[in-house]
C-alpha cells in the first residue's frame, strides 16, 4: 500500500484552503486511515494553529531539506488521532528554500507509511503553488461562490491542464443557501458551469468554522456543524466512497423549530 | 438603482464571469478580439460579398475548450455579381 497525494489549491487567498486540508485530514483520521498534511505555504504558517499543534513544532520541512533533521522528527503527532502527523511550514522569508523536487522526495519517503498525503498549497500560481503541486496525485481546487475567486479557480484548473495535472476536483467552499435562493449568489451549478471540471462537495457558510480554528479543533469533529458534515463527506469521497450531494436549501425558521421540537437539532 | 426591477446580482456575475473567462484563457483581450474580426472580414470580402452587419463572430465556451464561431451571411446576389 502506498499513500494518496492530495493537494488543496485556489490561486485566490483566503478562500478555504488551510481550513479544507485540516477538516479532510481530521475526517480522514476519524476514518482510521493514516494521514500526514504537510504545510506548503512557507514563510506563513498557518496549518498548525488552525490544528491546534502550534506549541508542539521543534523542526519545520525547511530543516528537513537542508538536513538539520530527519524527516520523523519534523512530523508532529496530532493530540486526538495518533494516526495523524503535521509537517509544518517554515516561517523564513527565502521562497527558494523549497523545491519541486524536494516536495516530490518527502512524499516519496513519507508514501510507505501514510494512506492519504495532504497538502496545503499557498495563495497565487508562485513557486510555492509549483511545489505544492509537483508532488499531488489529485489536485483539489478551492473557491467561493464569488467572481475573483472563480476566475482565479479557472487560472490554476488551466495551469494545471498544461502541467499535465489533469483531472482536478472542484471544492465550492462558504456557499451561503439563503442568497443562492435570492439569486444573489452564483449557485453551485453556476460555479461548476463556468469552471467546467468535476465537483467534489459544496460546504456551506457556517460560523462554527471560525469557531474550530479559535480552539484549533477542526470542525468536523462536531457532529452537528453542517460544514463540519460537508467536509466529512468529501474525506469519503477521496476514499472513493460514493456519497450523495448535501441538501443545502435554506431551512427556514419554522422548520428549525419543529426539527428542535423533535429532539433532533 | 431601482431596488424592485434590478436584475438579481447572480445573473450578472455568471454574465460577466463567461466572458472574462473565454478571453481569459485564450489570451485574447476584447480589442485584440475585435481587430481579428475585422481582418478576417476583409480577407473574406475579398472574394465574395458580405453584409458586415449582420456578420457574428464570437468566441464560445464548451466544457473547458474555445471555440470561434463565425456566422457570415452571404449577400444573396454575390454570386451573379461576383461572375
Ligand atoms: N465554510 C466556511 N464558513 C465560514 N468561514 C469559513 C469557511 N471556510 C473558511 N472560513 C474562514 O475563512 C477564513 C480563511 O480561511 P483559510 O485560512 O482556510 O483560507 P486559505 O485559503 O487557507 O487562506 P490563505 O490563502 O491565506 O492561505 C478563515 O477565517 C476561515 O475560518
Ligand atoms: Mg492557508
Amino acid at each position: 500500500m502506498t499513500a494518496q497525494v492530495f493537494t488543496v489549491t485556489s490561486g485566490k487567498g483566503g478562500v478555504g484552503k488551510t481550513t479544507a486540508v485540516a477538516n479532510l485530514a481530521t475526517a480522514l483520521a476519524m476514518d482510521g486511515k493514516r494521514v500526514v498534511c504537510i504545510d506548503g505555504d512557507i514563510g506563513l504558517r498557518n496549518l498548525d494553529v488552525v490544528m491546534g499543534l502550534e506549541n508542539r513544532i521543534v523542526y519545520d520541512i525547511v530543516d528537513v531539506i537542508e538536513g538539520r533533521c530527519k524527516l520523523k522528527q519534523a512530523m508532529i503527532r496530532d493530540k486526538h488521532y495518533p494516526e495523524m502527523y503535521l509537517i509544518p511550514a517554515a516561517q523564513t522569508r527565502d521562497k527558494n528554500a523549497v523545491s519541486p523536487s524536494d516536495m516530490v522526495r518527502i512524499c516519496n519517503d513519507l508514501k510507505p507509511d501514510a494512506d492519504f498525503i495532504i497538502i496545503d498549497s499557498p495563495a497565487g500560481i508562485e513557486r510555492g503553488f509549483r511545489n505544492a503541486i509537483a508532488a499531488a496525485d489529485r489536485v483539489l481546487v478551492v473557491t467561493n461562490p464569488e467572481v475573483s475567486a472563480v476566475r482565479d479557480a479557472d487560472r490554476v484548473v488551466g495551469i494545471l491542464e498544461a502541467e499535465e495535472k489533469s483531472n482536478p476536483a472542484l471544492i465550492i467552499n462558504r456557499l451561503n443557501p439563503a442568497l443562492v435562493k435570492n439569486n444573489d449568489m452564483l449557485s453551485a451549478e453556476d460555479v461548476l458551469d463556468l469552471l467546467g471540471i468535476r465537483l467534489i462537495g459544496i460546504v456551506p457558510e457556517d460560523e462554527n468554522v471560525i469557531i474550530g480554528s479559535n480552539r484549533g479543533t477542526p470542525i468536523v469533529t462536531d457532529a452537528k456543524s453542517r460544514a463540519g458534515m460537508a467536509f466529512r463527506n468529501i474525506a469519503r469521497r477521496l476514499q472513493g466512497d460514493d456519497v450523495p450531494f448535501m441538501d443545502l436549501a435554506p431551512q427556514s425558521g419554522l422548520w428549525n423549530a419543529i426539527q428542535r421540537l423533535a429532539g433532533r437539532k | 438603482m431601482d431596488f424592485f426591477t434590478r436584475k438579481r446580482s447572480a445573473s450578472s456575475a455568471k454574465e460577466r464571469l463567461q466572458l472574462v473567462l473565454v478571453h481569459d484563457r485564450t489570451d485574447l483581450t476584447p480589442g485584440q478580439l475585435e481587430s481579428l474580426k475585422d481582418d478576417l472580414l476583409k480577407a473574406i470580402s475579398q472574394y465574395i460579398e458580405i453584409d458586415p452587419d449582420a456578420v457574428r463572430i464570437e468566441l464560445e465556451k464548451d466544457g473547458r475548450s474555445q471555440r470561434l464561431v463565425a456566422d457570415i451571411p452571404l449577400k444573396s446576389s454575390s454570386r451573379h455579381r461576383a461572375g
